[in-house]
């Protein structure tokens, strides 16, 4: 097939779509289950294609129950099999959330080892495509909370193609985050199959934060949607005569804390930028660990740009509810100014 | 309809003996069924005796696990007491090959599947969530959340079916699932989506719902205005009601339900009727939500003594039962001694196997536990 080998340039739909179909060649233990990502391909496509492939025992048209999904997926993982769970939409997950934190998350720490549970939950999440309720939410605290789960969120399409084969290969249950606003954004992907992706624990591993822009001035600390924000934003401040890092972190649970401080240490201010509301969100982890850590080598207090504390609002006024550009820059100004 | 206060001998939403399947009387007479009896035919008078150990032997185990906590070497336990027939007749059924996921009162269905019941205690006394490797003897760890289970058990089935592992017709090969579960649990989520997934599926599962009367103090009408077995025909489900104090009964449902799974009929539900005979756990007490007389109404229908007045009948020597009383005695000092002799979990436990791969936060946290650990020892080496 022409689409094995070289460099493409595709969506990252697409690169995530390459990644499941280079899981499942790699592991006929990999299946993929969800609503409605068979014959239809997923509402977001990013399945398309698949079951005629490979057929519908491993890629499973299920039931439209998120519970029965995540906790037959542990009875596939407890048999042996891989599964990668496909929940519609971030709004949705909550019926599987007992599942999820109950189950899943503990079974290998109550086996004391004696299972795994190699399980991939994949969520388009976030905001900024004029939804409607329960289709724009970035619910990623209320999972990185509970001990055993992994979370990780690519920003660009070459990393989205990686990082879901490394979480396929992940021995441990993986959230998978797709920013649904970014499932367009085209990029150059090499997408030939390559096993050394797997190495978990390389300079390109799963959990690894990346300095995807160096600077000298400021750090700022996004992942997902806001990494192409925070990109943004060091472009205008550039304009403006800032130096500004940017740091992809990839992962959310565990946060690459050292990649953060290493910055911090060199810039000495640090905004973090994600959608999720700020309060008791990663932003906040990481401003305490980054005081705790760095005190010394901070010129101002740590400044989070997120969501508020109110629900997901209409889709109209989601532009004021993201953190956006102008917010963004807001938050680098008034850091820059102490 | 309002909720009926009286207890003693007012049936429960449909438990009119009429309506179950039975093979062994109250008074300990067999009585032919046209379907199940001849599921039972091949079981000899060693083998009933085989059945009558293994309820005595169970119902032992659980009882010196009560006293256990009264004596405070358990935190806690969950009695199967009265329903060992319904787990002995179901758990002798199954062959080595099937998998169980257990509630957390199954103690009957893990000495079938060879567990060696006092790993049980561990997680009752505090030192473990699990205690057994559950690939071992194909029975997963207890779960506490009620019904999750129930999807775990329909998931490993569609396994089972995608390893190709049903309708062979090889006997050592083809698997069914069993799920345990109680009336409480049929009124959770969890366990209505893993009949729709095992029904729309095929899975080869069989759901074996212990109908023992009390979800705590919640009689089962506060579940169901309908008999519980007859949810399967909403989901398409095939289901039997029988009678859970009947071993024999209990042994050829499950049985037929095995057959039907192993061989790609797909699930089962099962309805055991039987009664809680004892508190839901040490912690409970039953006399503030049910009567006196239910309870002597029920100890009437033991299922151990109506096997008992069966093998009487059928001329068992009273010889039989002696040495099963002191082979019951031996077993509860080796359960009294195992208990007391349960290491006691060291601190640095609760770091492992959080992840099965480096999930650097619990490393650091780990290094950060062990070095303030470490603080005291040094401390206490200065005084």
């Amino acid at each position: 097939m022409s689409e094995n080998t070289g460099t493409q340039r595709i969506p990252m739909a697409k690169a995530i779509n390459l990644g499941l179909r280079r899981s499942m060649e790699r592991d006929d233990k990999v299946l993929l289950m969800g609503e409605d990502i068979g014959r239809l391909g997923g509402v977001f496509r990013v399945t398309d294609g698949l079951q005629k492939d490979f057929g519908t025992t491993r890629v499973v048209d299920t039931p439209l129950a998120e519970s029965g999904i995540i906790g037959t997926a542990i009875g596939l993982a407890l048999a042996g099999y891989r599964p990668v769970c496909e929940i519609q939409f971030d709004g949705f997950i909550f019926p599987a959330y007992d599942q999820i934190t109950t189950q899943l998350a503990k079974l290998h720490y109550r086996s004391r080892g004696r299972v795994e549970l190699p399980v991939v939950i994949r969520v388009p999440y976030g905001g900024g495509i004029g939804a409607v309720e329960h289709h724009s939410e970035s619910p990623e605290a209320l999972f990185a909370h509970t001990a055993g789960l992994r979370l990780v969120s690519p920003a660009n399409p070459a990393d989205a193609f990686t990082m879901i084969q490394q979480a396929i290969a992940s021995p441990d249950p993986v959230l998978f985050l797709e920013p649904k606003a970014r499932y367009w954004d085209k990029a150059d992907v090499d997408v030939t199959a390559a096993d050394q992706v797997l190495d978990l624990g390389g300079g390109n591993g799963l959990h690894r934060a990346r300095v995807v822009r160096p600077g000298t001035d400021l750090t700022i600390a996004a992942y997902g949607p806001t990494v192409a924000t925070a990109m943004a934003a060091a472009t205008v401040a550039e304009q403006e005569g800032h130096s500004v890092e940017v740091i992809d972190l990839r992962s959310i649970s565990p946060i690459d804390f050292d990649t953060i401080a290493d910055s911090v240490r060199r810039t000495h201010r640090l905004v973090v930028a994600h959608e999720a509301p700020v309060f008791f969100g990663a932003g906040a982890e990481i401003a305490a660990r980054i005081t705790e850590q760095c005190f010394y080598s901070l010129e101002a207090p740590v400044l989070r740009v997120g969501g508020f504390h109110a629900p997901y609002p209409v889709a109209n006024i989601e532009e004021d509810y993201l953190p956006n550009l102008d917010r963004v820059l807001h938050a680098v100004d008034a850091v820059l100014a102490h | 309809m309002i909720q009926s206060d009286i207890h003693g001998e007012t049936p429960h939403v449909g438990t009119q003996d009429d309506d179950l399947i039975q093979l062994l009387t109250v008074t300990g007479e067999r009585v032919h069924h046209q379907t199940y009896s001849s599921r039972v035919a091949h079981l000899d008078t060693e083998a009933l005796e085989g059945l009558y150990r293994d309820m005595v032997l169970v119902r032992r185990f659980d009882t010196e696990a009560t006293a256990l906590q009264r004596h405070g070497e358990l935190g806690l336990w969950p009695q199967c007491l009265g329903q060992e027939a319904a787990q002995i007749g179901s758990g002798r059924a199954l062959a080595a090959q099937d998998h169980v996921f257990p509630s957390y009162r199954e103690h009957g269905v893990g000495w079938t599947r060879g567990l060696d019941l006092r790993k049980v205690l561990h997680q009752f006394r505090g030192e473990d969530h699990g205690g057994w490797d559950p690939a071992e003897h194909n029975f997963s760890l207890y779960t506490l959340v009620i019904g999750s289970h129930a999807l775990h058990a329909t998931g490993f089935a569609m396994g089972v079916q995608r390893d190709g592992d049903v309708g062979t017709g090889d006997p050592d090969r083809d698997r069914a699932v069993v799920a345990y579960f109680g009336d409480g649990a049929t009124s959770q989520g969890d366990v209505n989506e893993a009949l729709v997934f095992a029904a729309v599926n095929d899975a080869p599962v069989v759901f074996f719902c212990q109908n023992n009367h009390w979800a705590i103090s919640e009689p089962t009408e506060r579940q169901s205005r309908v008999p519980l077995f007859r949810r399967g025909s909403g989901f398409g489900v095939p289901a039997v009601r029988v009678d859970g104090n009947d071993v024999l009964a209990c042994y050829a449902v499950t049985q037929e339900a095995l057959e039907r799974a192993r061989s790609g009929g797909g699930p089962t539900f099962i309805e055991a009727v039987t009664y809680r005979m004892g508190a839901h756990t040490t912690s409970d007490d039953p006399t503030r939500y049910r009567s006196r007389a239910e309870e002597d109404y029920w100890r009437t229908r033991d299922p151990i003594d109506r096997l008992r007045l069966h093998l009487v009948a059928e001329g068992t020597a009273p010889e039989f039962f002696t040495a099963l009383d002191a082979e019951a005695d031996a077993y509860g000092e080796q359960i009294r001694d195992y208990c007391r002799s349960i290491p006691k979990a060291e601190s640095s436990r609760m770091f492992e196997h959080v992840y099965a791969a480096e999930h650097t936060l619990v490393e650091s946290e780990r290094a950060w536990f062990t070095e303030y650990e470490a603080g005291f020892a040094t401390e206490g080496a200065q005084r």
